[in-house]
């Protein structure tokens, strides 16, 4: 069989999946200061969110995502991580 | 300018004074990639013909011109813009459940089907479709890939034989099809250990007469002899659970070393998860058309592109030009939340907050008397809700409000006596 269990699957590196990044407080309070809201008026992310677990980050945290624009090449965006409710 | 000298004067003279002219006046005023993309194209042009200051000058307004006009200004109803601009070029798409693929072989749902089960977020495609590449080693050849395509298609009992019998004193005899086994990369044992799994009883295999028996341990129950043939012929022998066909494609795909030829896998079926783990399989691109899946696997972002691009192909396929900002606004929408939500008949998966807007939907009566009884308020946040009311609608000039800060103007008073 081709099929091997040990075979190391990286979602990360899957061609769909933006740059996730952890802020830290420091850097998520400037954020939320210069887009002057609060953490919940930012998108969200569930917990539970496959990226969220791989690159580790925990509810209350602000992800910051670097994604492949097709009209700006690459743009900034935030999520917010949240307790999913389901 | 008046003079020639004064001309050369002006004249940038190096690489680092452009660079450092158009750090100052564009590289805070437009985005990060825009300027990359800019100050390359400057760049080419100088080293070709030269340029003046008033030149760069005149670029450089007109491209903060024409960003600055491109910009949503604040207050644009682009919901009610991007609702308008796919709804229509909608309006001519096929309305049938057509089916069609680039592929004689599957057959995919297409045209305003397709959209509605997107928008729908539907939990499974009623076609679902892989697109599978692989790894360079296996792309490059067909026995490769087609090593791939059989590991991953599923194989069932079925697929390798000539002859099942079921008789309930002897037990079970199974023909198996040579031609069709290799063909499809089995091995009698195979076909005898996914057997076991079923239960029945011992099992003899023949490999000189490629027989395989089962000799049950009593009887077979009369009543149960259709329902044993049926669990022995669906029987999955090798494969990945839900994918059901798989074809290898040849495709000619551009790369820096010129034009080479590529095999990638179509596969009817999706299972984005047993397949990312497949030998031979280039996991980074493994692409699935059930956005659900893509939601579990790869996280709410990669859903969010998923999205995008299945809307944009059905209306590219369809040959309809719609701005892609549009469906990006919807994939955004659609993905806020943190998981997918369907676009329906009340928006975004949501109610809205607006008693008044609620109930100039549907059943108004009873909705006006539940928030009766209920004791609701209605703070008049949207649109409809105003123009029922007869205020200004909150919308583009209607949405900017005047707050006064009394103590600011206290400070001002008396700092004017």
């Amino acid at each position: 069989m081709l099929r091997s269990k040990s075979r190391k699957v990286n979602i990360l590196e899957h061609e769909w999946v933006p740059k996730h990044e952890v802020l830290s407080p420091e850097e998520a309070a400037e954020v939320l200061k210069e887009l002057s809201v609060k953490p919940i008026q930012l998108p969200w992310i569930k917990a539970s969110d496959p990226m969220v677990r791989a690159i580790g980050a925990r509810v209350g945290d602000i992800i910051k995502i670097y994604r492949k624009s097709h009209t700006a090449g690459e743009t900034i965006v935030y999520r917010y991580v949240v307790i999913d409710v389901e | 300018m008046d003079g020639g000298l004064n001309m050369a004067a002006d004249k940038l003279m190096s690489e680092a004074e452009v660079e450092e002219y158009l750090r100052k006046s564009l590289a805070n005023r437009v985005s990060q990639t825009m300027y990359r993309e800019i100050l390359n194209e400057v760049l080419k042009t100088w080293r070709k013909h030269g340029l003046y200051i008033d030149e760069l000058r005149a670029i450089v307004d007109e491209v903060v011109k024409r960003y600055e006009g491109s910009i949503v200004e604040p207050g644009e109803p682009v919901g009610t813009v991007a609702a308008q601009s796919i709804g229509e070029p909608s309006t001519q798409m096929t309305l049938r459940t057509f089916h069609y693929a680039g592929v004689k072989e599957f057959n995919v749902t297409l045209g305003l089907p397709r959209l509605i089960e997107i928008v729908d977020a539907r939990k499974k495609p009623s076609t679902p479709y892989m697109e599978i590449h692989l790894v360079e080693e296996y792309s490059s050849s067909e026995d490769k890939a087609r090593e791939v395509q059989r590991a991953i298609e599923t194989t069932t009992v079925e697929n390798v034989i000539k002859k099942l019998d079921i008789d309930p004193f002897t037990g079970v005899t199974i023909v198996l099809d040579r031609e069709m086994m290799s063909d499809k990369g089995v091995a009698i044992n195979d076909v005898s250990k996914a057997l076991e799994k079923l239960k029945l009883g011992e099992i003899l295999a023949d490999e000189a007469k490629s027989t395989i028996s089962i000799i049950p341990k009593g009887l077979i129950d009369f009543s149960k002899l259709e329902k044993v043939r049926r669990s022995i012929l669906s029987l999955r022998i090798k494969g990945v659970k839900g994918i059901r066909k798989v074809i290898i494609q040849r495709r000619t795909v551009q790369r820096e070393s010129g034009e080479i030829e590529e095999y990638v896998l179509i596969a009817e079926g999706s299972n984005l998860e047993d397949v990312m783990s497949v030998e031979g399989v280039d996991y980074r691109r493994v692409f699935t058309n059930n956005i659900r899946e893509v939601e579990e696997i790869l996280g709410i972002e990669a859903a969010r592109n998923a999205i995008i691009r299945e809307i944009v192909s059905v209306l590219e396929d369809q040959g309809l030009d719609v701005d892609i900002r549009h469906v990006m606004l919807v994939a955004d929408v659609m993905t806020w939340s943190g998981s997918v939500k369907q676009i329906g008949r009340h928006g975004v998966a949501g109610e809205k907050s607006s008693v008044l807007a609620k109930s100039a939907f549907e059943m108004t009566v009873q909705k006006l008397v539940e928030a009766a009884l209920g004791g609701e308020v209605d703070s008049l946040p949207g649109v409809a809700e105003n123009v029922i009311v007869g205020q200004i609608i909150p919308v583009g000039t209607g949405m900017v409000e005047l707050y006064i800060k009394p103590g600011l103007r206290e400070e001002r008073d008396e700092s004017s006596q």
